[in-house]
């Protein structure tokens, strides 16, 4: 009897950090998708919320600080158009989208790269380099536990389509596509690894197998070069068009940026 | 480009054990790695880092090439009397960061 209600005991407590965890993305506990966050162990998990463990928040206050400090020809700095950072908030949950004045859709990274071109005067800044980081990871970080919504746009259906199309087709030496893995046997696993169902919701990600912070284009080359494809270069419309399709995917799940993955 | 996050009570109580922790950016390069060239990339890590309650020493460690980029050190002390925590980063190429916490004692 005592063990039956232990275990019923556990059962509940399992379901209420599960309904959490899921945030607003669980309607009913038929969505069965998952963020990478579930599959990590506790200690990861606790590292990821604790705001002065998340190695991401070292990324974030560096932002910060940039945020705040002119740039380029113009003299101008990120604040002084937009203000403080809660202007930011919901804009990492909404991209990639189609910015005034143009026809294709950039990600949070090329946004901000347009702004420093445009409007600041200054050159744009590396992929991957520490500045495009932090400024990414400061504005995420505004949209933590908001559900991810991306823009209703009809311009942005044919790039998705694309963008999914990428996602199913088989590529590299292993002649893999994302979803044999990802979709068909997300849950299962790859060595002693558990494969996730590839949810964008923590980028940029602090990988302590890259000891830094990355974008979800360093992770999707890590992937293609892990199938033996050759990766698109860092400027290619492919990685817009993949983060489009896996945000729209990921529609209604909780943001946790800046995550922490193993 | 210092960036050191640290979290540590703001108030404790007399005698009360406080656990102080202390994050901080750094890329702890070994000094055993080739870089894109092949040439070996010099090594570049925090060497020591120590703690101070009102200038007296209370934690000091020797960091080695094999801890990782971003150091995070947790450690626990007695908090005896109100006062300052003092934290110091000391490496490679003239690596020198401080950093100042309060905690009040009641």
């Amino acid at each position: 009897m005592i063990a039956r209600h232990f275990g019923i005991g556990l059962a509940i407590v399992f379901a209420a950090s599960y309904a959490l965890a899921q945030g607003m993305a669980d309607k009913g506990g038929t969505d069965k998708r998952r963020s990478g966050t579930q599959d990590m162990g506790r200690a990861l998990q606790k590292m990821q919320d604790d705001d002065t463990a998340n190695p991401g928040m070292l990324f974030v206050q560096l932002g910060g600080e940039l945020w705040g400090k002119a740039a380029g020809a113009a003299g101008k700095s990120c604040a002084d158009c937009h203000g403080g950072a809660a202007s930011m908030k919901g804009v990492a949950a909404r991209y990639p989208a189609i910015p005034k004045g143009a026809d294709a859709p950039v990600d949070l990274e090329g946004r901000i790269n347009l702004c420093r071109t445009a409007n600041q005067q200054a050159g744009s800044l590396t992929s991957e380099s520490r500045e495009v980081l932090a400024l990414t990871a400061y504005v995420a970080r505004q949209s933590r536990g908001l559900p991810i919504a991306p823009p209703d746009d009809p311009r942005l259906a044919p790039f998705r389509t694309r963008g999914k199309e990428l996602w199913q087709s088989r590529q590299g030496q292993l002649n893999l596509s994302c979803a044999i893995c990802h979709d068909d046997n997300a849950g299962k696993k790859l060595a002693g690894v558990t494969i996730p169902q590839a949810h964008p919701t923590g980028y940029p990600i602090y990988r302590l197998e890259w000891q830094t912070l990355g974008s979800l284009k360093r992770r999707l080359r890590n992937c293609l070069v892990g199938i033996r494809a050759e990766p698109y270069a860092y400027n290619a419309p492919e990685y817009v068009m993949l983060d489009l399709f896996l945000m729209d995917r990921a529609r209604g799940m909780m943001l946790e940026s800046p995550g922490v993955r193993p | 480009m210092a960036n050191v996050l640290v979290n540590a009570p703001k108030t404790a109580k007399r005698g009360a054990i406080v656990e102080i922790k202390a994050l901080i950016l750094h890329p702890m390069e070994t000094g055993f790695r080739p870089g894109p060239n092949g040439r070996i990339i010099p090594r570049n890590i925090i060497e020591r880092f120590t703690a101070t309650w009102n200038g007296t020493e209370i934690f000091d460690m020797e960091m080695s090439p094999a801890i990782a980029a971003n150091p995070f050190v947790s450690f626990f002390a007695v908090a005896s009397e109100s006062g300052t925590v003092g934290l110091r980063w000391t490496g490679d190429e003239g690596f020198v960061v401080e950093e100042r916490v309060a905690i009040a004692v009641e």
